[in-house]
C-alpha cells in the first residue's frame, strides 16, 4: 500500500468516525421528535411518535426474510419483577429504565452499557401494583425519568449526570410516577399514579431547561370549576383519577391527550355518587397552558377499576369520503371507541369482548349500566378487556391492533371505607371467577412457568379492528392472557408477545403467523424497532431480559 | 350466588352449561341438595352458635383462639382429630379440668361440633371429619384411591400426588372432589386424549399448556411434550377419569380425615 492510498483511507476512516461521532452527539430538539416519521432508524418516544401509532417505516425485515431473524444480544436485568420499560433509541444509543428507578444508556448494536444512573426512591413510596417504571423521554441534551417517589429527574444524556430533580407530588400521600414522560416543545409532561390510595390526580408540565413547573391541571375539578358537580361533599379531594400512561400530542390542535384512571375508592361507587369527572376519561389539554379543552368519559361512576389509562392512538382517516382527525381507543371497560379528536365527539363505539356491566351505549356513547347482583361475575374482569398495553395502528392496513382478554370475569365486593392519607383506599375487594374451588386464577403478571390456571379463567386475543366500523377484522388467540403491546412496520409485520414468553410475528393484513420464538419470560411491554449502520433491529423485553434481533449476517 | 368453603367465598359454576348467571344459581341450588347427607345442616350450625356463645366463648373467645395451642376456627386442636374425638373432649373434659366436661343434649353437642367445623362462621359450610385410621384403610382398599394416586413416594403417578393435599385443600374442597369430582377437578388436571400425525394415540394428564405446545404425563408415566400443530386430535375431557365415590357419607368423612393428615412431611 503506497502512502497516498493509505492517507486517503485514513481520511475516509476519520470522516466516517467523525460522522458517527457527530451523529451520536446530535441533540434531539422538539422538531426532530415532531418529525419522528422522517427518521425511522430511531425510536424517539415511548410510543414511537407523538401520534402513538407504534408504526415504523423500516422495511429491511419483511414477510419473506422474517425466518432469518436471529438473536444479536441480550441485556439481563439486575432486579426481579415485571420489566415494563419501553426503550427509546437515539442515533445508535438505547436508553432503558430498570425497576425501581434506574436508567441505562447502551450501545444499541452490542447491548453493552455506557452508564447506569440509580435513583433510590424515598422509602415512603407506595404503588399498588409493583415498582414499575415504563421508560424515559428525551429532549435536547437531556433524558427524563419519573420516579416512584413522585419526582421528575433530568439527566445529561451523555453521562447520566443529574441536571435537575424536582418534586412532582407528595410521596407521603402515595403519589408516584411510573409512566415515561412526554416531552413537547420546551416542556416535559407527566401525570401521577395513586388511584388505589385516594390521591387527587393531575397532569403537570415542567420546563425542560430548569425543572420549574409550567402548569398543573387536576383530573378532578375543584370547587367552582366545571365538572365539580359530578362529586359530592369532599369526595373530590381523594377521588383518585390518576394518570399513569404516556399521552399523545397533536401539533395542529396544539393539544396533549391523556387517559385518566379509576375513581376512588375503587369498588364502592355508592360512597362517591355522581359521574366522578374526569375519572375513566380522556382529557384534551392545551399543551402550552394545561387548560382543559374537551373530555370524554368512558365509564361514569365506575365500580370496576376500569381505568382509561390506555394510549390515545391518533390517526387521520378517510371517514365517509372526508378526512377525519380521530383518536382510537380500546378501553379497559370492554368497548372500542373512535373519537373525533378535535372535539371529543364519539364516532363509533362497540364491545370487543363479552360485556355484562352494561347492556350497550346511548347515542352519546354513555353506557347503559346493568350492575350484576352480589356474588355474580362481571365481564370483563378486574384487569379489563384490555389495559395499559400499547396498541398499534398501521396506516398501510388501516387496522388498529391491541391485546384483549377474553372469557375473564371478576366478582366484586364493596364496603364502606374511610379515607386515610397515604393508605390503600379500595372500598372492598374482588376475586377472579374460577372454574373450581381452590383453582388458581390470573393475577397481575405471571411468575409461574406452569400455567395451572389454564384458559378456563381467561385467555388473550390479539384483535385487529377496523376503526371505520368498530368491528373486529381478525383475531389471534393465545392460551394465556397477554399484557404485550404492539408494533407494526412498513412491511406489514405485526410484532408482539404475551405472558407465555413467546415473541410472535404476524402478517398485519390477516393475522397469519410468520414467526415465533420462546423467550421464556413474560412479555409485558411492546417491542420496538430501530436501525444502526444499515441494520434493522427489533428489541423486546421478556422476563428479566431485553432481547434484540436482526437478520442473519 | 356463592358458597362458602372454609371461610372463602367461591362462585360455583357448571362448566358444561357455561358461565351464564342463571346457570350458576341453579347449579348452586343443585349442589346444596346433593351435599345434604355430607354436611352438617345450617340449622345445626346456628344451634351450635347459640351453644358456643353460652358455654364455650367465655374461655375460647369469640374467634376460638384464646386457649393456647388451640384455634377452633382453623381446626387446630391439641389432640383431637375426628368429630368423635371432639365429642369425647366436650363430654368428658380434658387437661385436669381446665377443659370441663359439658352435659349437653345430643343436638347441642352435634350443633357445637358443626359450628366448629364451619370455622365459627354461622354462614359457613361444615364438613364432618371422621377417623383418619379408617380413612387410610378406605384409601388403600374399598375407596380404590391408591390405584391412581401417589402418597409419600408410593403409588402410581398418573393422578395428582396427594402427599401434601391436607395443607393444600380445605375439607369442603376435598369432600367435593370425592362426591362430585367433575365440579372440583382443577382444570390443569383434566384428562387429555391426543392423536398425533403419526397416528399415535396418547392419553394422560395435562401438566402444562401454551399457545403452541402441551406437556403431559401419559398413561405409561412418561413425560411428553407435543407441538399442537402436529396433532390431529386434541381432546380435553371436562370430567375427571374417576366418577363420584361410592363410599357412604361416614366413609367419606373418614377419608377426608386421612387426607387432612397428609401435610407433605414424609
Amino acid at each position: 500500500m503506497d502512502i497516498a492510498k493509505s492517507a486517503i483511507k485514513n481520511c475516509l476512516v476519520l470522516l466516517l468516525v467523525s460522522q458517527t461521532f457527530c451523529q451520536a452527539n446530535a441533540q434531539v430538539p422538539f422538531d426532530r421528535i415532531l418529525n419522528a416519521v422522517d427518521e425511522p432508524q430511531n425510536w424517539l418516544t415511548y410510543n414511537g411518535s407523538y401520534m402513538s401509532q407504534r408504526f415504523s417505516l423500516l422495511d429491511q425485515i419483511n414477510q419473506e426474510n422474517i425466518r432469518d431473524l436471529e438473536l444479536k444480544w441480550v441485556l439481563q436485568n439486575q432486579v426481579f419483577g415485571a420489566w415494563q420499560s419501553n426503550p427509546i433509541v437515539v442515533d445508535g444509543i438505547m436508553y432503558v429504565t430498570e425497576r425501581p428507578n434506574s436508567v441505562m444508556a447502551l450501545d444499541a448494536i452490542t447491548g453493552r452499557v455506557f452508564w447506569k444512573y440509580v435513583h433510590t426512591p424515598d422509602e415512603r413510596a407506595r404503588v399498588c401494583c409493583g415498582a414499575n417504571n415504563r421508560g424515559v423521554a428525551i429532549l435536547g441534551d437531556k433524558v427524563f425519568m419519573g420516579t416512584l417517589d413522585a419526582r421528575l429527574l433530568a439527566l445529561d444524556r451523555i453521562n447520566g449526570e443529574v441536571l435537575w430533580n424536582t418534586e412532582v407530588g407528595d410521596v407521603a400521600r402515595a403519589n408516584s410516577v411510573t409512566m415515561a414522560p412526554l416531552a413537547v416543545k420546551d416542556k416535559v409532561i407527566v401525570g401521577v399514579g395513586g388511584g388505589e390510595f385516594g390521591i387527587r390526580g393531575y397532569v403537570a408540565a415542567y420546563h425542560a431547561d430548569t425543572g420549574e413547573q409550567a402548569w398543573k391541571t387536576f383530573t378532578i375539578p375543584g370547587p367552582g370549576e366545571p365538572g365539580h358537580e359530578s362529586w359530592q361533599d369532599d369526595d373530590w379531594m381523594h377521588g383518585g383519577a390518576p394518570v399513569w400512561i404516556t399521552g399523545s400530542f397533536d401539533v395542529e390542535q396544539n393539544q396533549v391527550y391523556w387517559g385518566v384512571g379509576n375513581p376512588g375508592p375503587d369498588w364502592n361507587n355508592e360512597q362517591r355518587p355522581g359521574d366522578n369527572l374526569y375519572s375513566d376519561s380522556v382529557i384534551a389539554l392545551n399543551v402550552d397552558t394545561g387548560e382543559l379543552e374537551w373530555y370524554f368519559q368512558f365509564t361514569p361512576n365506575d365500580p370496576y377499576d376500569y381505568d382509561a389509562v390506555q394510549v390515545p392512538v391518533l390517526a387521520d382517516l378517510n371517514w365517509n369520503g372526508m378526512p377525519k382527525r380521530v383518536m382510537m381507543w380500546a378501553n379497559r371497560n370492554g368497548y372500542f371507541y373512535v373519537l373525533d379528536r378535535t372535539s371529543g365527539e364519539c364516532l363509533v363505539a362497540k364491545p370487543y369482548v363479552q360485556v355484562n356491566w352494561s347492556s350497550g351505549l346511548d347515542e352519546n356513547c354513555r353506557p347503559i349500566i346493568t350492575p350484576q347482583p352480589d356474588g355474580m361475575p362481571t365481564y370483563p374482569g378486574n384487569q379489563g378487556g384490555t389495559n395499559w398495553y400499547p396498541p398499534s395502528f398501521s396506516p398501510r392496513t388501516g387496522l388498529f391492533y391491541f391485546s384483549a382478554w377474553e372469557d375473564y370475569a371478576t366478582i366484586y365486593r364493596s364496603e364502606e371505607q374511610e379515607y386515610e392519607p397515604g393508605r390503600a383506599f379500595l372500598g372492598g375487594g374482588f376475586s377472579v371467577l374460577a372454574p373450581a374451588p381452590d383453582a388458581p386464577t390470573i393475577g397481575i403478571g405471571r411468575t409461574n412457568p406452569v400455567n395451572n390456571w389454564t384458559d378456563e379463567v381467561g385467555h388473550a386475543s390479539l384483535k385487529a379492528m377496523d376503526p371505520n366500523t368498530g368491528e373486529e377484522v381478525w383475531e389471534f388467540e393465545q392460551y394465556d392472557v397477554s399484557d404485550s403491546g404492539m408494533l407494526t412496520t412498513a412491511t406489514d409485520l405485526l410484532i408482539t408477545g404475551g405472558r407465555e414468553g413467546y415473541f410472535h410475528v404476524l402478517n398485519a393484513h390477516n393475522g397469519e403467523l410468520l414467526f415465533h420464538k420462546n423467550l421464556g419470560g413474560q412479555i409485558v411491554m411492546a417491542p420496538i424497532t430501530y436501525m444502526v449502520d444499515g441494520v434493522q433491529y427489533v428489541s423486546i423485553i421478556s422476563g428479566n431480559s431485553l432481547f434484540t434481533f436482526a437478520l442473519k449476517g | 350466588m356463592s358458597i362458602r368453603l372454609n371461610g372463602i367465598r367461591y362462585p360455583k359454576i357448571s362448566l358444561l352449561a357455561g358461565m351464564a348467571g342463571l346457570t350458576i344459581t341453579f347449579s348452586i341450588f343443585g349442589r346444596a341438595q346433593e351435599l345434604g347427607d355430607h354436611q352438617y345442616t345450617s340449622e345445626a350450625i346456628q344451634a351450635g352458635l347459640r351453644v358456643y356463645s353460652r358455654e364455650c366463648a367465655l374461655c375460647h373467645g369469640p374467634q376460638g383462639d384464646l386457649v393456647s395451642g388451640i384455634n377452633l376456627a382453623r381446626g387446630e386442636f391439641r389432640s383431637a382429630q375426628s368429630d368423635d374425638d371432639l365429642r369425647s373432649v366436650i363430654s368428658e373434659g380434658r387437661a385436669q379440668g381446665q377443659m370441663p366436661a359439658f352435659d349437653l343434649r345430643e343436638t347441642e353437642l352435634s350443633g357445637v361440633i358443626a359450628y366448629i367445623r364451619a370455622g365459627l362462621d354461622p354462614d359457613g359450610v361444615a364438613i364432618p371429619i371422621g377417623d383418619a385410621g379408617r380413612g387410610l384403610a378406605l384409601f388403600q382398599g374399598k375407596g380404590e384411591c391408591a390405584s391412581c394416586h401417589r402418597v409419600n413416594g408410593t403409588g402410581p403417578r398418573i393422578a395428582p400426588d396427594l402427599s401434601a393435599i391436607g395443607v393444600q385443600r380445605s375439607p369442603a374442597s376435598l369432600q367435593l372432589n370425592l362426591i362430585d369430582p367433575a365440579a372440583a377437578i382443577l382444570p390443569i388436571n383434566r384428562p387429555v386424549r391426543i392423536v398425533t400425525r403419526n397416528e399415535e394415540t396418547i392419553t394422560g394428564r395435562r401438566l402444562n399448556e401454551d399457545t403452541y405446545t402441551v406437556q403431559l404425563i401419559d398413561s405409561n408415566e412418561q413425560l411428553r411434550s407435543l407441538i399442537k400443530s402436529d396433532l390431529v386430535t386434541y381432546e380435553i375431557s371436562e370430567a375427571p377419569s374417576k366418577g363420584p365415590t361410592h363410599l357412604t357419607p361416614a366413609e367419606v368423612a373418614d377419608v377426608i380425615a386421612y387426607l387432612l393428615t397428609l401435610d407433605g412431611d414424609v
